[in-house]
């Protein structure tokens, strides 16, 4: 991973990197909500285990013995009592991190999320806000299953009145939580659980990765292929598959799904005249669509442009790794997807795995 | 007291029984769920409260708006889809709010704004206010299930939260007995570890006492409490009219709860010429508030789009 770290930062826009330092994921979500609450005393953190002895995955280490049970505190098993509950304090003027170890238990949350959280400032014209941030966790791998394995980022960007942010490295992980904090609307926070061991730079000094602005992770004249989540490292590492056989890709990560940074794309995209979509989610109605459809709107009559997308294959994800490796994208059948679009033509490739570009630091029981 | 509490109560009878005899011209663009019958309720816990505390609704939310001391003027516009309503024209009568007065919302999907005044309540002991918080919805909520979770949280944490139940035995058109294998609603509260105790609707002088002492209790931190206040909606489920024709309710069982309205009960224990007064002040009041409601502008097509977000 120390390839593809580098290749980030090299790549990276202004990431305004004054004291570098490596941290992971997990050390950055922990660091950014402990500077937020350390910053704002009506910052609070609750969510099932947030207090428990393995503290979600790290993320929330040592903030109960900091803040208090009051600021910090495991509830009951009640998630859509619970969400509007936080919705609730934020009315009242707190800001609530809402954690939900699995992105699947959203769905008993639906009703206060998407008829309250996010119609509430419109609904009341504006006499009210809800400052409240949802972290929800993805898995994937050692038979998660259907029900401990779904990216459904896209419903909620869908709905008008929350945005919704997948950062991918350690620094997005830290500036994006700080900057959903401080935000005055409803944020969905989605964390790969996969993603929670990478390592990478992360400042000492304050810092906010602000909503609306994709960043181009690696530079390439060829094809725009678009990462989302964990599939931003699959496409970093499909970039050294297509430099072996001559293909230059350009990599974005969208960081921030609502609002969604389309210029940013269609740039790339005017330059590239492709463009490849990888989504940690299903295709249908998805983010990829989503993207796809933005790029077209924006780029119809000016060129030509080929599109393809990535994504869950469209079933429930199943357990056996004989089929869960065929449900998920790679970093191989990305770079074989997109040298099939720079080609023109079905070839056939699939780049010889290499054990550099396929390392995953996390073994079971999760 | 008296004359405050039948002010409050004539008030809200008046503003609805006119919303009622406006609605077939269609200025009136958003569905009405009219408390015609209910207001007790929320004159008499609201009496019980305090500046510093706030409420929380449901989309049959006029009387408590009124009675908690919302802005009559923006209620009506809203209703009228007007910029000068308290939502700018974009709730409507389901989503009435006024957060100057401590009333944060009336939701239309039952049960929800539960957990939200839960919240609210956690926000408060958090920051060691003064203020409790009053949950009011109907006996359908109590089907939801974040009625039972938003319970248990409020008792778990000892919240400042009263829960006010306003049992008018139907959710749209189907009784209370057809939708629940125990009726027993305090029963349900009392499970939770929340005392309960249930209460006459029509009887505003005994709301305003009982829930001036579980206030007390709460305030100096006894925790939840959960009132369930019998009562009777006189109108249709939504809109202005009578629905005894569809015959899912006889009108001989929604007699009695006429014969013991509130509003005369109260109004013959006030000095006649008195009570002559506040009903020209009010009767003034709304007549005024209709003509601002009427005359005020429909909002520019700018806001369309304006407070999806706090930028």
């Amino acid at each position: 991973m120390g390839q593809i770290a580098t290749l980030s930062r090299r790549c990276g826009d202004a990431t305004r990197e004054t004291t570098p330092r490596s941290l992971s994921y997990v050390e950055a979500v922990r660091e950014a909500t402990d500077l937020e609450m350390e910053r704002d005393p009506s910052v609070v953190l609750f969510g099932l285990d947030v207090d428990d002895p393995k503290a979600i995955q790290g993320t929330t280490r040592g903030l109960v013995q900091k803040y208090g049970p009051q600021r910090v505190f495991g509830t009951p098993l009640s998630e859509d009592g619970m969400t509007g509950v936080a919705i609730g304090m934020a009315l009242a003027g707190l800001r609530p991190i809402h954690v939900h170890i699995r992105m699947d238990f959203l769905l008993l949350a639906m009703n206060q999320l998407v008829n309250v959280a996010a119609k509430c400032r419109a609904m009341y014209g504006g006499q009210v806000s809800v400052p409240l941030v949802v972290r929800a966790m993805i898995g994937k791998s050692w038979g998660q299953g259907a029900q401990h394995s779904q990216g459904l980022h896209s419903l909620f960007m869908h709905i008008p009145g929350i945005k919704v942010v997948a950062p991918a490295t350690p620094y997005d992980a830290r500036g994006c939580l700080a900057a959903a904090v401080r935000d005055d609307n409803p944020v969905l926070y989605v964390e790969h659980r996969l993603l929670h061991f990478q390592n990478g730079p992360v400042p000492v000094e304050p810092y906010t990765v602000q909503p609306g602005k994709a960043r181009i992770t690696a530079r390439g004249k060829d094809i725009t292929i678009v990462g989302i989540s964990y599939m931003q490292v699959e496409c970093l590492r499909a970039w050294h598959y297509l430099q072996e056989v001559g293909i230059y890709a350009e990599i974005i990560d969208p960081i921030w799904l609502s609002p969604l940074d389309i210029d940013t794309i269609a740039a790339s995209v005017a330059r590239t005249g492709r463009l490849l979509v990888v989504d940690t989610a299903w295709l249908t109605c998805g983010a990829s669509a989503e993207i796809v459809a933005g790029v077209a709107e924006r780029l119809g009559g000016t060129r030509a442009v080929q599109l393809q997308r990535l994504g869950f294959a469209p079933t429930a994800c199943p357990t056996t790794p004989a089929l869960e490796e065929l449900f998920y994208p790679n970093a191989r059948t990305i770079a074989a997807k997109a040298r099939d679009l720079v080609e023109g033509r079905a070839t056939g490739w699939l780049p010889r795995e290499r054990a550099d570009l396929t390392s995953i630091a996390f073994k079971g029981p999760f | 007291m008296e004359a405050q509490l039948y002010r409050s109560l004539y008030r809200i009878r008046r503003v609805e029984e006119e919303i009622a005899r406006v609605y077939p011209s269609d200025c009136i663009k958003s569905p009405v769920h009219l408390s015609i019958g209910q207001e007790a309720v929320s004159v008499g816990v609201c009496a019980a409260l305090e500046p510093q505390d706030v409420v929380y609704g449901t989309y049959r939310g006029h009387a408590l708006y009124l009675a908690r001391g919302g802005d009559l003027r923006a209620m009506l516009a809203e209703l009228y889809g007007k910029v000068t309503g308290c939502a700018r024209g974009k709730g409507g009568s389901m989503h009435l709010i006024d957060t100057r007065q401590g009333i944060m919302g009336m939701s239309a999907v039952v049960g929800t704004t539960i957990a939200n005044a839960v919240g609210h309540a956690y926000a408060i002991q958090l920051r060691r206010q003064t203020g409790i918080v009053a949950s009011f919805f109907g006996d359908g909520a109590t089907e939801e299930g974040v009625f039972t979770e938003s319970l248990n949280f409020a008792a778990l944490k000892c919240l400042p939260i009263l829960f006010v139940c306003e049992n008018n035995r139907y959710a749209i058109h189907t009784h209370q007995s057809r939708r629940q294998g125990n009726l027993d609603l305090c029963g349900k509260a009392r499970a939770q570890g929340i005392p309960a105790t249930q209460l006459d609707g029509n009887d505003v002088l005994a709301i305003h006492a009982q829930v001036e002492g579980l206030v007390k209790d709460i305030r100096s931190g006894g925790g939840p409490r959960f009132i369930e206040v019998l009562t009777c909606r006189w109108r249709e489920h939504v809109g202005p009219g009578e629905d005894f024709h569809l015959g899912y309710r006889t009108k001989a069982e929604v007699d009695p709860w006429q014969f013991n309205d509130a509003l005369p009960r109260l109004g013959r224990l006030i000095d006649a010429d008195e009570k002559h007064q506040i009903e020209q002040e009010v009767e003034e009041e709304i007549a005024e508030a209709l003509v601002f409601a009427e005359s005020s502008p429909f909002p520019e097509a700018a806001e369309l789009l304006a407070h999806t977000y706090k930028e």
